[in-house]
């Protein structure tokens, strides 16, 4: 047990020291893993409208799809985006793979069922009379889906934070469509799962740590946003 | 009450604005700094080479002498070859003979060329418990499992099962041995396959006080606290580690001049002696030994 109060220790000496290669490797950790939640939000959010407020036949099997799709193991999602953008794959020409962006390509469809479905189950739960309400009021159909997605703003975010949360814990996509190039697309997953195999485990730990505490201040920030709303 | 969906959007656009310009440390701008023409080569390595520190540190010599990006991407093997095949690199470091010849005889690779080589540990308690100490590695193999069989509450060995050179190496040894891998396999009383790369099944080994197969470089970076190397002689346990360069008729972009030019600094004068200088920080002493004879020590 003596690995975990020197992991804490050897946490706070790396983020005391400002030291050089986990800040750099923790902010392309917070790059990669915003860019791709960010994307996946602004694809997300209306698309999500557009299938809440739809009443065809096979909304519900649609439903049950993206729910399942929650499963999706990390490592199959980087596989997927390597035979897409491997040099014998379909787009190998764009010369994607082993780069950040193969990264956030991989973590938006990682993670784009996650807001899909929770959005959407926020937006179901809003009350039918704050929708009458706005189509009484004249509303059009985008501006109806406007509303509500501000009424259930709450599980937006919610879901926001979970999408987020997975992106940036992930370590299956991004060691097999992003290689863990040291200085290039080494992000703290990889760097943990890289150190755990070196037998460092107080620094894999420590590495752990840090990673909690950059989600923890992204969700205080998302919080004082919630919270603002008020 | 305020726009609040308006309000997490611009924030995640200020995030999003921010986050590019504030966190492009290190390794991008550095990549700014550099000459335009500066090309990437794309370097896939067997993970104990990686693990044992050595490439990082050539990285930094290479990359002064050539207006050149080393990307380095360890991974196992097998997915190492795979990667080979695909275009996806330009240049593989591996230690598996078979396997490399394949390679080359198949078209995927045009040039092999060993650079460095040390040799396999056995490694075990240090009680050595089947007493294998300093055996020929096909009698130690032969002579664990025997004992095994005899007791396989005690003694154990503990095998990557993961297609890693190490573990074809494993198996040419039982195989060496005069028995069929298969039935070793089958034996999952005292013979435990992690299915995990060498630092992870070292960990193993240690805590299950068992035997196991391990590359020089892996056991002396990794700090065992109940492993000792028993076996280290015999030609079964010699270690060459060689580079490959992909065949650059197979694909489209391929750096293969950088690749060629990779190799021939690796067997340098240069190259050689710093492979031989090269130390872990864990322990002072040498990891791997040039093929050159004379340079380096």
């Amino acid at each position: 047990m003596k690995e975990l109060a020197g992991a804490f220790a050897k946490a706070a000496q790396l983020i005391i020291t400002f030291d050089p290669q986990v800040l750099e490797v923790t902010f392309r950790t917070l790059r990669i893993s915003l860019t791709s939640t960010i994307i996946a939000g602004l694809l997300c959010l209306p698309f999500a409208g557009i299938i809440s407020f739809s009443n065809h036949s096979g909304k519900r099997a649609f439903i049950s799809f993206i729910q399942t799709l929650y499963s999706l193991p990390t490592i199959c999602v980087g596989l997927l985006v390597f035979i897409l953008f491997s040099r014998s794959g379909p787009f190998g020409n764009a010369g994607i793979l082993f780069t950040p962006s193969a990264m956030v390509i991989a973590q938006i469809i990682l993670i784009s069922p996650i807001l899909l479905g929770l959005t959407i189950s926020g937006l179901s739960s809003v009350d039918k009379p704050v929708k009458d309400t706005a189509v009484s009021l004249g509303a059009s159909r985008a501006q109806v889906i406007w509303t509500v997605i501000k009424e259930a703003r709450f599980s937006v975010i919610s879901g926001i934070t979970m999408g987020f949360g997975r992106a940036i814990s992930e370590v299956g996509c991004a060691i097999i469509v992003g290689g863990n190039i040291k200085g290039f697309t080494r992000i703290l997953t990889t760097s943990i799962a890289l150190e755990t195999q070196r037998g460092e485990l107080e620094l894999a730990l420590a590495l752990g740590i840090i990673l909690l505490t950059m989600a923890l201040i992204i969700n205080l920030a998302l919080s004082i946003v919630e919270e603002k709303s008020r | 009450m305020k726009n609040v969906l308006q309000m997490a959007i611009s924030a995640a656009a200020v995030l999003a604005g921010i986050f590019p310009l504030a966190c492009q440390p290190a390794g991008n701008r550095q990549r700014q700094d550099v000459p335009e023409r500066r090309s990437v080569l794309r370097l896939a390595t067997t993970t104990s080479l990686y693990d044992a520190g050595i490439l990082d540190y050539l990285k930094v010599f290479f990359e002064k002498k050539y207006p050149v990006r080393l990307d380095i991407i360890s991974c196992g093997t097998g997915i190492a070859i795979e990667y080979g095949k695909r275009g996806d690199v330009d240049i593989l470091t591996l230690h598996d003979l078979e396997l490399e010849e394949m390679f080359i005889k198949e078209k995927h690779g045009i040039r092999r060329q060993p650079f460095a080589y040390n040799y396999f540990l056995i490694v075990g308690p240090p009680e050595d418990p089947a007493g294998i100490k300093n055996l020929e590695p096909a009698d130690a193999f032969a002579k664990i499992k025997s004992e095994a069989e005899k007791n396989p509450e005690r003694i154990k060995f503990v095998s990557r099962g993961d297609n890693s050179g190490t573990y074809f190496r494993e198996r040419a040894i039982w195989e060496k041995a005069g028995f069929d891998f298969r039935n070793i396999q089958k034996a999952s009383r005292w013979h435990i396959e992690t299915g995990r790369g060498m630092g992870s099944t070292l960990m193993m080994a240690d805590e299950m006080l068992a035997y196991t197969l391990t590359d020089r470089g892996t056991f002396l970076a990794y700090k065992c606290h109940n492993l000792a190397p028993l076996c280290s002689e015999g030609s079964q346990l010699l270690n060459m580690y060689s580079a490959i360069a992909v065949n650059p008729k197979k694909h489209q972009r391929i750096n293969y001049e950088m690749a060629e030019k990779f190799i021939e600094f690796l067997i340098s004068e240069e190259g050689q002696r710093l492979i031989g200088e090269y130390r872990v920080s864990s322990s002072d002493q040498q990891i791997f030994i040039p093929v050159h004879k004379g340079t380096g020590k």
